[in-house]
């Protein structure tokens, strides 16, 4: 192999002579430690590489030694529950092999080489496969099965398939290609992380991605295989929203790419998620989670990387034909670290310093989301829904990143820090947000949820834009001057508000709402509306109206558990019409 | 054999290129001898191929390119670590200041130390009481939490800091607890506030002070926090003594790297700033924290001056980003004569809710909370309105909550910087507070407890 010998030192970038033979982008050992990194730039037989761990200590004269091969990650069983840095090292495995700190120059495989896993084959012998056939399975955590695939570019007949205990580098299946020759099939694969893996074709999204979250689910819904943005100033609850969708996205894989954020997050979840169970399928929560974690302290090039191993072992388990959500917390980490690589190599800065293809790079990655028939002769549907954090400085939307990434999301959470001062979580603004899903996915909300759910949830963003609208009204002249019809309107867009989209993450029942339990309550304040309208007109008193017992049920209807719905949904409905009927008929009493 | 280079052949700002030099490697320390003895550090910034940029710690005057000499030592910036630290005061490069003999060195530990593993962490989880209600009963404070305080000039930030350093305990755990102050580019003045209180206490015996002084090299600012965490992580995770870590002031350290920044005419990001501020930043902030299976802990309190109260201004924003939460202080409520004068409205503490509850305060604690919260937030609203419309516009309810606010501004927040109040007497004083709204507005809380405490 080729030998070359650093020339130059800035930072995590490291300039290389005598590298001619080396490819673009391949990956390349540095000095005696053998730090990763990856080749950027090729000018003669230099080559420019952005190194992934510190490079303190490294000076002219170090050899570098290319691997010939781009940066890659090994795809196969034991991905699940594990968390990795940002070139796919196991970092538990790191604590046992250096301790709590993380030093230079390990060597961990990504997948346990030691492991077996028990291959159940699915083919058998004389069957002709392809890249994207399934030859076996392995059950991998109780709610995972991982199917093993043909991997790309292999198309021939079983010669022999083995049933039993492997580990990831042991032959489970040889296939006879067209050339005569053996290829031997082991359950991992290796996939360059730049390069989506293939599928056979792309489908529009047509099914929500249900998140338990009432504002998300009902008001802006992202479809299995969208894209969303959340962007929002510090303090504005991005990681929680991040979090609560890992937990509750009804997805089978969820990939968390903690990306240049807080170590204590990380820890959050790999504490919090094995002690949390599924609603759907009461298992651990972490039993079907991947988390990438190359936290701020972390070096800054292996930070840049970590959204595409993050992706591409999302796109590996759609391929299986599984439901994927990805969350990446923050886009906006990612771009810098772009940033700052793009000024080490001294390229001619676009905006604010970001490099001039930050929103083709951004559109590349979110590009890679989307529901799709896998390779392979079964046409397995699968899709991968991606939602990227975004953190504008200040706060100000109007910054490079946040509109790179608004070109192309569909759905959009706007974080406020106005709601979040006065505690309103998840503060997503109502009036700012969009989903553009909304009309696609209205016919599977008729179908599973409610024939008129999607009235109902016009009818709730028109009572919010009516309420902005009074308010302006109520700030110059005050509340005495609108009738009571308004006011009527602006205590149910208060309940609206604080009973409905208020949702309390750490509360054991409130953190996940059903979509039966989500329509049951929009469908109580809508009624309250209906009826105390009608009420009005018949002369009931407006006070009285609105300060009804049966309304502090309604704001506590997202304490009652799930099981006992249906149940307090009807005792409620009868009581609040029993309620307002009696009013009405008193104050006709009244007036006798 | 350390070789000596006599080839300095530029000297532009707080950066010297030195050429013909041979195994330098990065970030490598390197010693200048001026022709009058004197001795400098630098650090190596950039090497490429024969000719080094380095970074000098201290002023440029008196470097004369023909006369000067310049070695490089063959490691990076080092702190001499030990246990007979505590109750010393040291430059802002670590050298000894208060005339004492130098460190016996137990250990040299490279000033930048190491990422911490995620999987290596403890989640912070245990309830600090620093005795200021504003911080214990709304933005609680746990043992590893990183919390600023987003000051600005002329504000007492000082004063809150000390406060904290002084009372800060946790129930139940005393003993092993050290505090490492670093002084980064302030007056002498505030940084004797510091140790005088400190010794006032007797708390200077378990005190490890760093001074960069306002007249001292502003380069050398950039690796004063970095000692001072370096001893702190020595205290911490070798000694497992349980740390807590003032550094003030953030700003003019970010200051440093600007200039440091310009000289090397990087790219700038916002408003000049290096686009690696955040970087920079977080291998600071992340620091702090616990580790599984290990006593110890760090707690840092970075103190910051927001230029012109801005909190969007870069240096705020990009540690709002990193740290879990923040303390701010507000202008307005200062001039109202609160003592802290907290605005606990934009305030946080991200990690309080694994801090707080049945077992480690009370388990009133998270409901009243966002009581107080949701009705401060109400009350202050009120207010406004009050100024637009006149007191005739509110309802009585609006009413009620308006005179909480005030109420809650004098007595919760505004306690002075003597006070020491335990977390029992923060939530009473809560409790009383909010007995002046009508039972029936008290929805965040649960009946139960209502019931028990409210009386």
């Amino acid at each position: 192999m080729s030998q070359g010998k650093v020339l130059k030192v800035s930072g995590p970038l490291v300039v290389a002579t005598g590298m001619e033979e080396a490819n673009m982008f391949d990956v390349v050992h540095v000095g005696e430690q053998g730090l990763i990194g990856e080749i950027i730039e090729m000018r003669g037989d230099r080559a420019s590489i952005q190194v992934y761990e510190e490079t303190a200590g490294i000076g002219p004269g170090v050899p570098v030694v290319t691997t010939g091969a781009p940066l890659s990650v090994e795809l196969g069983p034991g991905l699940i529950e594990t968390m990795y840095d940002g070139i796919q090292r196991p970092l538990e495995e790191m604590v046992k092999q250096v301790g709590a700190n993380i030093t230079r120059g390990i060597k961990v495989p990504a997948l346990s080489r030691e492991k077996k896993w028990t291959f159940v084959p699915t083919a058998q012998v004389g069957d002709e496969v392809e890249a994207g056939d399934i030859i076996g399975t392995v059950q991998e955590t109780v709610i995972v099965q991982q199917r093993i695939m043909v991997p790309y570019g292999v198309k021939g007949v079983i010669e022999s398939i083995e049933e039993g205990d492997f580990t990831v580098e042991e032959t489970v299946c040889k296939v006879r290609l067209a050339d005569g020759s053996i290829r031997d099939l082991t359950m991992m694969q290796k996939w360059p992380v730049r390069r989506g893996r293939p599928y056979k074709e792309k489908l529009v999204p047509e099914m929500p991605l249900i998140t338990g979250q009432r504002v998300i689910d009902t008001m802006f819904p992202i479809a299995k295989g969208g894209v969303a943005a959340v962007p929002g100033p510090f303090g504005s609850g991005k990681t929680v929203v991040q979090h609560q969708l890992a937990k509750w996205a009804d997805a089978d894989i969820v990939v968390y790419i903690g990306c240049g954020e807080r170590g204590n997050e990380m820890t959050d979840v790999l504490m919090e998620f094995p002690e949390l169970n599924d609603p759907r399928t009461g298992e651990s929560l972490m039993k079907r989670t991947v988390l990438i974690a190359n936290t701020s302290d972390m070096p800054v090039a292996a930070r840049e990387a970590s959204i595409y191993t993050g992706i591409t072992i999302a796109e590996y388990f759609r391929d299986m034909g599984y439901s994927v959500a990805l969350m990446a917390d923050s886009t906006s980490r990612w771009a810098e670290a772009l940033r700052e690589m793009s000024g080490r190599l001294e390229e001619m800065p676009g905006e604010e310093g970001y490099p001039a293809y930050l929103a083709s790079r951004l559109a590349q990655f979110y590009e890679r989301a989307g529901r799709t028939i896998s390779l392979g002769k079964e046409g397995r549907l699968g899709a991968l829904s991606a939602i990227g954090a975004v953190s504008p400085p200040g706060g100000d939307i109007s910054e490079p990143v946040s509109q790179a990434t608004l070109r192309i999301v569909k759905v959009f959470w706007c974080l406020d820090s106005q709601l979040a001062y006065k505690r309103h979580f998840p503060a997503i603004n109502w009036l700012q947000s969009y989903s553009l899903y909304v009309d696609r996915l209205e016919k599977w909300y008729e179908d599973n949820v409610a024939k008129d759910f999607p009235v109902m949830r016009l009818e709730t963003i028109t009572l919010l834009q009516e309420e902005a609208e009074l308010n302006e009204i109520v700030q110059l002249v005050g509340v005495d001057s609108l009738s009571f019809e308004d006011r009527l309107k602006l205590e149910v867009a208060k309940s609206i508000r604080e009973d409905y989209l208020h949702q309390n993450a750490f509360h054991d029942v409130d953190t996940f709402t059903s979509m039966n339990k989500q329509y049951k309550l929009l469908k109580l304040i809508l009624s309250f509306y209906e009826l105390g309208k009608d009420a009005i007109k018949k002369g009931a008193n407006f006070g009285k109206l609105s300060s009804l017992e049966v309304r502090e049920s309604i704001g506590r209807f997202k304490y009652i558990e799930e099981e006992k719905i249906d149940q307090s949904f009807e005792a409620l409905m009868g009581e609040m019409k029993a309620a307002i009927s009696d009013l009405v008929s008193k104050e006709a009493e009244d007036d006798d | 054999m350390i070789k000596e280079y006599k080839t300095i052949s530029e000297v532009v700002g707080p950066l010297m290129l030195v050429k013909d030099v041979e195994n330098v490697t990065y970030d490598e320390l390197g010693e200048i001898m001026l022709p009058t003895g004197e001795k400098r550090l630098c650090k190596v910034l950039e090497i490429n191929g024969n000719n080094a940029l380095v970074q000098l710690f201290e002023s440029a005057a008196g470097i004369n390119l023909k006369e000067s000499t310049v070695k490089f030592l063959g490691h990076g910036t080092q702190l001499a670590v030990s246990p007979d630290m505590l109750g010393r005061v040291f430059d802002g490069m670590g050298r000894p200041k208060d005339g004492g003999p130098e460190i016996i060195a137990e250990k040299m530990l490279d000033i930048n130390g190491l990422p911490m593993n995620p999987a290596a962490r403890d989640y912070p989880s245990e309830f600090i009481q620093t005795g200021v209600s504003a911080i214990d009963g709304l933005n609680t404070l746990v043992r590893g939490q990183k919390l600023p305080i987003f000051s600005a000039s002329g504000l007492p930030h000082a004063d809150l800091a000390a406060q904290i350093a002084r009372q800060a305990k946790v129930r139940g755990s005393e003993g092993n607890f050290a505090v490492v102050f670093a002084a980064i580019g302030i007056t002498h003045e505030e940084a004797e506030f510091f140790a005088s209180d400190f010794r006032k206490t007797g708390a200077i015996d378990r005190t490890v002070l760093f001074m960069n002084l306002a007249n001292d090299p502003a380069v050398e600012r950039i690796a004063t926090p970095r000692m001072a965490l370096t001893a702190a992580e020595y205290l911490a995770f070798d000694l497992g003594m349980h740390v807590l870590v003032i550094l003030t002031d953030i700003t003019n350290y970010a200051e440093a790297l600007r200039e440091v920044s310009a000289a090397r005419k990087e790219v700038p990001g916002r408003r000049g700033y290096p686009g690696y501020l955040y970087t920079d930043l977080a291998t600071m902030y992340e620091r702090a924290g616990k580790k599984r299976n290990q006593e110890g802990s760090i707690t840092m309190i970075p103190i910051l001056t927001m230029p012109e109260d801005d909190k969007t201004h870069p240096i705020p924003d990009l540690t709002g980003y990193i740290t879990e939460g923040q303390i701010i202080l507000s202008r307005d409520l200062y001039r109202k004569g609160l003592k802290p004068p907290v605005d606990v409205l934009p305030s946080l503490s991200r990690l309080k809710d694994k801090g707080i509850g049945k077992g480690k305060t009370r388990e009133d604690h998270a409901d009243t909370m966002n009581q107080l919260f949701a009705a401060y937030a109400r009350g202050k609203e009120c207010l406004e309105l009050v100024t637009i419309l006149g007191e005739a516009a509110l309802t009585e309810v609006d009413l009620m909550y308006a005179k909480f606010s005030q109420a809650f501004e004098k007595e919760y927040v505004s306690q002075g910087y003597d006070t020491d109040r335990t977390i029992e007497q923060t939530l009473d004083k809560g409790w009383e507070l909010l007995k002046m709204l009508p039972k029936s507005e008290l929805k965040r809380i649960r009946d139960e407890y209502i019931e028990k405490y409210l009386g």
